[in-house]
């Protein structure tokens, strides 16, 4: 998969993940948080990561950063990071958690926001020094030249008065505003990946839609790659080149935006896509529904984790083998029989 | 059969909160959550209340079911013995009668419910109150209830940790549905919800509808989801109505800025649609120390001098239609096109 994509471009992905497992062992039993997820992120482009809740996103977003949290942790997989003028890309699946590599690399080559930018300041610290402290960790700078540099961030991220707000506490700003904030800080060590996990969830839609274009403007500016994960249909279509579709760990689907939107191939993209609201329907109509619910983490159903809810479900199938995420089309992929066949036998 | 009567009438309605400060606690302000709004809801039909966080939906439906006392205003509800009463003026105790008449379903089906009752003593626990004293009768109503919600009566005996979110939501709905209520404001209930059970929820909610002839009172934030359900659609920005139109009407052709706004804000949810957004600048107004004239006119792009001074009311544009803007006549504006139901799927 990763060599057809690189191919299809003549450029290799920035980043590549490859069959990566994230599973937390809990006093109840394994949870198979991600599950054999593959895609990749092509330099310079906005890749979307969508999914209904649970379905790993978060996880795989913490594992490239490898900050899984106990019971958590990588157990199979990798996760290849490409730089400019190294020969071999590194795997972060195998750096030591602690080590300094990884520490160089979070908040370094590849930054994060998260969906609530409160928890991720210290309330006792202003906004200005964390991200002061942020650019002397990485970066050979004195104090007050990091601290021209954050005004000159908060500036870019559309912060009003930004010689002021620097010396404001978290708790003294607007949602908006903190997670403009949140974005400075991510942007603070000129990251070549940027993953946004949910950045606008909490938002209202006017503040929503501003910072959406703050991340679609700099990204243009910057040209660095973007990772959004989001459940929502709305800011994936807006916002992403590359869409990956994922369902209990799995990815089920992945290729370009509008191939996902318009020519979408897994029966849960298909299902998922008819069932948002949307606001270009007609009033008071009924939405066609995905039967079920989201099974609960600790009983995965065997075979295709979709098969219990899936309306084109093939009896002793669907539900004994496991569909591998194979290429539809050149960049789009899906993982289901309708495309390709099983290939071991059964499990007796 | 829809019959064209209002079921609740709300006329100038406010709710103020003070501000207190200091050590006497005294009062050095007010936050006018809930700013003189007029609006009406005819039997069995939808009447959705959007707006950003904090505009006042959320105390707004307080106000109506009497959770909050309003400060001004009437709230006319007319009862199941046709008779029209003034919940906001009325005394507790004189409310008790017909209380049960409206009720609430909530955001966050995982709060919502006691985790130590089981969904039989959930369910059962208005009728309970009511005078229902036969466990037999309420076995059998909880049985119905659950059926009319499509849960399996099996699960009576279940807690409700057993039961995924739009589980608990049909629970929740259960339970507001008890008493044969004829309002039901729901805040925000699919909200909290996976898409595709939001999807099942909105259904639910509209065949009950037809099947028990409800009328609803629907706060949400999401503009999709609002579309789906609602008859009539009333547009809040801080405090204040600032247009109340037809769902299709005001979708496609909104005559409020702020509407307009609102609508183009929406990510839509297809790439083929990626349009220029009208982005508004700065942040919604801070309800204690609102903006002179009209709220909006910081954030408006056809703000006129007038505007910073005078508050506009609200006004009948055409038919149906009410703006409080007021340039509402002359400025043209754009909504969404519908189209079909949605997603164009190849
Ligand atoms: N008990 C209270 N005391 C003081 N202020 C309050 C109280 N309840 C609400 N407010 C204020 O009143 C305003 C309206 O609040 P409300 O909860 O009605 O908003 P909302 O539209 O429901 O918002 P959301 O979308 O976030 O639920 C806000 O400024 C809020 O902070
Ligand atoms: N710290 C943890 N301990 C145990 N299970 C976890 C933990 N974090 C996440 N999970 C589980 O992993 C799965 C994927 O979670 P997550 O990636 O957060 O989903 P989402 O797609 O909503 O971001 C879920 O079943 C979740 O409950
Ligand atoms: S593999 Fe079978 S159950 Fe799974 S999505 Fe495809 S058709 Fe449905
Ligand atoms: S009254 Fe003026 S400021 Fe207010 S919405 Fe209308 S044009 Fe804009
Ligand atoms: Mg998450
Ligand atoms: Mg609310």
């Amino acid at each position: 998969m990763a060599d057809q994509i690189a191919r299809a471009n003549g450029q290799p992905p920035m980043l590549t993940v490859e069959g990566l497992k994230t599973y937390f062992f809990t006093d109840e039993g394994t949870v198979r948080a991600v599950d054999g997820a593959s895609f990749e992120v092509q330099a310079g482009k906005t890749v979307g990561i969508v999914g209904e809740s649970g379905c790993g996103k978060s996880v795989t977003a913490l594992s490239i950063l490898r900050i899984v949290e106990r019971p958590g942790r990588i157990v199979a997989g990798q996760i290849l990071l490409r730089r400019p003028n190294a020969k071999a890309p590194v795997d972060l699946a195998l750096l030591e958690a602690e080590g300094a590599e990884i520490r160089a690399i979070r908040g370094g080559e590849i930054a994060l926001v998260f969906q609530e930018p409160m928890t991720s300041f210290s309330p006792h610290y202003t906004i200005g020094n964390q991200i002061v402290e942020t650019i002397q960790l990485h970066q050979d700078v004195g104090k007050e030249e990091a601290r021209n540099r954050t005004i000159e961030l908060l500036r870019m991220v559309g912060i009003p008065n930004p010689e002021r707000r620097i010396d404001e506490y978290p708790f003294e700003l607007s949602g908006g505003l903190r997670q403009r904030m949140m974005i400075a800080m991510a942007l603070s060590c000129n990251p070549k990946i940027l993953i946004a996990d949910e950045p606008t969830t909490a938002l209202d839609v006017t503040t929503q839609a501003q910072i959406l274009d703050l991340l679609r403007d700099i990204q243009q500016r910057t040209q660095m790659s973007v990772i959004i994960i989001t459940h929502d249909m709305g800011v994936i279509a807006e916002m992403t080149d590359d869409v990956i579709v994922m369902y209990l760990g799995r990815v089920v689907e992945s290729g370009p935006v509008d191939e996902i939107f318009h020519q979408p191939k897994h029966p849960y993209t298909q299902a998922l896509l008819r069932s948002i609201p949307s606001i270009f329907a007609e009033p008071r109509t009924k939405l066609p529904t995905i039967a079920g619910s989201i099974p609960h983490p600790h009983n995965r159903p065997t075979g295709c984790p979709f098969h219990p809810r899936c309306a084109e479900a093939m009896p002793g199938i669907c539900d004994r083998h496991e569909p591998r995420l194979r290429p539809i089309s050149e960049a789009h992929f899906a993982s289901c029989f309708l495309y390709h066949e099983p290939e071991a036998a059964p499990p007796s | 059969m829809r019959m064209v009567v209002p079921l609740l009438e709300v006329r100038n309605l406010q709710r103020f909160f003070p501000i207190r400060k200091g050590l006497l606690r005294r009062i050095v302000g007010q936050v006018r959550a809930v700013d003189d709004i007029s609006f009406h809801i005819n039997k069995g039909e939808t009447l959705s209340l959007v707006g950003e966080s904090g505009c006042g939906k959320t105390t707004t439906a307080r106000c109506i079911l009497r959770a909050l006392k309003p400060t001004s205003g009437e709230v006319l509800f007319q009862t199941a013995e046709g008779e029209v009463v003034d919940t906001a003026e009325l005394p507790k105790a004189a409310l008790k009668p017909f209380r049960h008449q409206m009720q609430m379903i909530f955001q966050d089906p995982f709060s919502s419910l006691n985790p130590r009752m089981t969904v039989f003593d959930i369910v059962a626990e208005p009728l309970l109150a009511s005078g229902v004293k036969s466990r037999e009768q309420r076995r059998r109503r909880v049985e119905e209830l659950l059926e009319l919600v499509r849960l399996r009566p099996e699960f009576m005996q279940r807690f409700p940790h057993a039961f995924s979110g739009g589980q608990r939501q049909r629970i929740g709905i259960a339970r507001a549905l008890a008493l044969n209520p004829s309002l039901i404001v729901a805040d925000e209930p699919v909200s909290a919800l996976d898409v595709s059970v939001q999807a099942q929820i909105l259904n639910l909610m509209l065949d009950l509808q037809d099947e028990l002839g409800l009328t609803y009172l629907f706060v949400a934030h999401d503009l999709s989801v609002v579309k789906h359900i609602s008859d009539r659609v009333a547009v809040m920005y801080v405090g204040k109505i600032v247009e109340i139109a037809e769902t299709k009407t005001l979708f496609k052709a909104p005559k409020h800025p702020y509407t307009e706004a609102l609508l183009s804000a929406v990510p839509k949810p297809d790439p083929r649609r990626r349009s220029e957004r009208i982005v508004l600048q700065g942040e919604v107004a801070d309800p204690a120390h609102p903006p002179s004239g009209c709220y909006f006119h910081p954030r408006c792009a056809h703000a006129i001098d007038r505007c910073k001074t005078e508050t506009p009311s609200l006004e009948e544009i055409q038919p149906g239609q009410f703006v409080s803007c007021h340039r509402a006549r002359e400025i043209s504006l754009n909504g969404v096109e519908a189209q079909g139901n949605g997603m164009t799927i190849g």
